[in-house]
């Protein structure tokens, strides 16, 4: 296997068990803030496995958007909970074993769907630059979604404005 | 493309490295005398353990208005993800793209509008 | 002429030359030696970088207080070496010796990560900037966006630090240092959206090359209505961003202590501290890069001009502190919504509209 190729295994292993370790965290740590500080690790592994798959202006969009904005809004929503200054949440509430129960059924089908399914590898490479594309589709093709994504943000603005003011 | 992502990745990788290193010498190299009054917290003057049991314990009256800012940034924040293709594909599509810009902005205005309106922007 | 211009790319030739012909002898496979030069490359630009970068602060530091000296009518730092040109050494040193005291029921962890949190933003930032023609880590097609998305990692180390001392002070310090920090990034990353427009790339090597008509001396600044505008707004924003007085509320000298850095001692201040004039610097050379040709100027190498058009940036910003009072909490955030943002996002509709007349004068690719 030639250099370059194994970089990218090499690169998509580090991202993705970055992702994951992130995901434990949020998933298993006491201290809520830990577990915030985990999902922020989580989002960074993902941004890192879209630079691997070459998509740059998704990853960087990731970063700015998750890692940068809606961190900063969940540590801020995490600081509401009164309960952040108590060091340890239980780990565990009565309905554990159901919950164990339901991960692994779905496990087992996103397991048996991504071994059984024939993944096509994406033989045409876009050529050139990517972003100017972007820029043309959205105000061509995608124009209908696009603006419909300024009113969908104006009503979440409204709405999350409507909520934390009561 | 891949090859310059790398170089990000060692640069990444050096910038976890370079505050871990003068952390871990000067860790090495300073002196560790913790004592009681230096391990409280800075309080104007005031010992710390003075204060009853329920103020021991610190939250601040957490102020919705920090909220809403991170909020507002955010909507803003996706607002501008749509604006960097658009400029960067301006050159080529002419004035049309302008005028679809103008409406999604100006909805976005709307929405700032709003917030002012509803004097979410002041700060007490 | 040639030849002190690209000094520095050609350095790096040499250097990939010499490395290519000590690994000769192994007999590597050619992918594989490749791509190990280039990695042996990138350490060293990246060590290079560093290690200009501390100079840079050291500097920086130095002129900082020399300045607010003189313009505060008084003499500065001038017993520790000629001209106290030693003291940021002197208090480097102390830095690293000094005891670090955690205070009891911080969280530890979170106490120790948000330093480096702040810092890595920083360097990550160095891997995109060009300092001369050629002079530059790495081109990314997203160069500008990238810079704008990591900028907006360090608020979250704000916070933690303001989190993570268990104290009222930093707390509601670290809250506000990231509201301030949140709101005014916007108008920043607003007001470049002109400048991309007009060059049709992020990228920071093509923003420099669209500058470089006129004899080298087609800075965008100077593609009015557009530039002067844009530049104002972003580099008064990015004051606010970097906590650079008079925006500097989170660090309130007299009003909340230190604010979120209130717990820190040693080191990992040091570390805080750090950071914040590697944001300054940083934000100078962006400005200097989108705004003022980056390395485009007559007669003089590129690498000359970005160092003296950033330098006479930082002046500016240094100038800016010691004069202006302080801006009043609700009087920055006012300024960052009300005022700021509806500029912007005229500017940037007077952008898509004045193009073509911008294209008659030259100015866009």
């Amino acid at each position: 296997m030639s250099t370059p190729i194994a970089l990218t295994y090499v690169g998509f292993f580090v991202m993705a068990a970055v992702a994951l370790a992130g995901g434990f965290i949020a998933v298993g740590a006491r201290n809520i803030l830990r577990a915030a500080i985990g999902l922020i690790l989580a989002l960074v592994g993902v941004a890192g496995i879209y630079f691997v798959l070459e998509a740059e202006f998704v990853a960087v969009v990731q970063i700015l958007i998750y890692v940068g904005a809606i961190s900063i809004l969940i540590l801020f929503a995490v600081m509401l909970t009164r309960g952040l200054m108590k060091r340890d949440l239980p780990a565990q509430n009565a309905q554990w074993i159901a919950a164990v129960f339901i991960s692994l059924l779905l496990f087992a089908a996103l397991l048996y769907v991504a071994i059984s399914t024939n993944w096509r590898a994406v033989e045409t490479k876009v050529a050139g630059d990517l972003i100017p594309k972007i820029g043309t589709e959205l105000m061509t093709t995608y124009l209908l979604p696009f603006e419909a994504v300024s009113l969908l943000l104006l009503a979440a603005l409204v709405g999350a404005i409507v909520i934390a003011r009561e | 493309m891949l090859d310059r992502y790398g170089i990000v990745a060692l640069f990444a990788f050096m910038a976890v490295l370079f505050p871990a290193i003068p952390l871990v010498f000067s860790w090495v190299i300073r002196p560790k005398k913790p004592n009681k009054s230096k391990r409280s917290t800075y309080e104007c003057g005031l010992e710390f353990e003075d204060f009853p049991e329920e103020a021991q314990h610190v939250w601040v009256q957490f102020r919705v208005q920090y909220f809403l800012y991170a909020l507002i940034f955010v909507v803003f924040d996706v607002e501008v993800v749509y604006l960097y293709p658009w400029a960067v594909a301006y050159n080529t599509l002419g004035l049309f793209a302008l005028v679809e810009m103008i409406i999604f902005l100006g909805i976005l205005v709307l929405a700032l509008a709003y917030a002012w309106r509803k004097g979410l922007l002041e700060w007490t | 002429m040639d030849f002190i211009n690209n000094i520095f790319t050609n350095s790096y030739e040499w250097i990939v030359y010499w490395i290519h012909s000590l690994l000769a002898g192994l007999n590597l496979a050619k992918d594989f030696e490749n791509a190990l030069v280039a990695a042996i490359m990138v350490f060293l630009v990246i060590i290079v970088i560093l290690l200009w970068m501390v100079l840079m602060v050291l500097i920086l530091i130095w002129l900082e207080r020399k300045n607010a000296a003189r313009i505060q009518d008084r003499v500065g730092p001038n017993r520790v070496g000629p001209w106290g040109l030693l003291q940021p050494v002197a208090d480097t040193l102390k830095m690293f010796i000094k005891e670090d005291i955690v205070p009891e029921n911080a969280d530890r962890f979170v106490h120790t990560i948000a330093p480096m949190i702040v810092m890595m933003p920083a360097v990550l930032m160095f891997a995109v900037i060009p300092w001369g023609k050629g002079m530059f880590p790495v081109d990314l097609n997203i160069g500008i966006l990238w810079i704008v998305a990591v900028a907006s990692i360090g608020t979250i180390g704000v916070f933690l630090g303001g989190y993570g001392s268990n104290n009222k002070y930093s707390l509601l310090g670290g809250m506000r240092a990231v509201a301030q920090m949140v709101s005014y990034e916007i108008p920043q990353v607003l007001t470049i959206v002109p400048i991309v427009l007009m060059v049709g790339s992020m990228s920071l090597v093509k923003i420099n090359e669209a500058q470089s008509g006129w004899a080298g001396m087609q800075w965008f600044v100077f593609a009015i209505p557009v530039g002067p505008i844009a530049f104002v707004i972003y580099y008064l924003s990015a004051l606010a961003e970097v906590g650079r007085t008079p925006f500097d509320l989170p660090e309130g000298e007299s009003e909340i202590v230190a604010g979120y850095m209130t717990e820190y001692s040693g080191m990992k201040w040091a570390l805080f501290y750090l950071a914040e004039y590697f944001n300054f610097f940083i934000v100078c050379t962006i400005a200097a890069t989108l705004f003022l040709g980056g390395w485009n100027g007559p007669i003089l190498p590129g690498y000359v001009w970005f160092i003296g058009k950033v330098y006479a940036l930082v002046l500016l910003g240094m100038w800016i502190r010691m004069t202006w009072p302080r801006f009043r909490v609700d009087q920055l955030m006012n300024f960052a919504w009300k005022v700021l943002v509806p500029i912007a996002l005229v500017n940037i509709v007077l952008a898509g509209l004045a193009l073509p007349l911008l294209k008659y004068f030259g100015f866009s690719v």
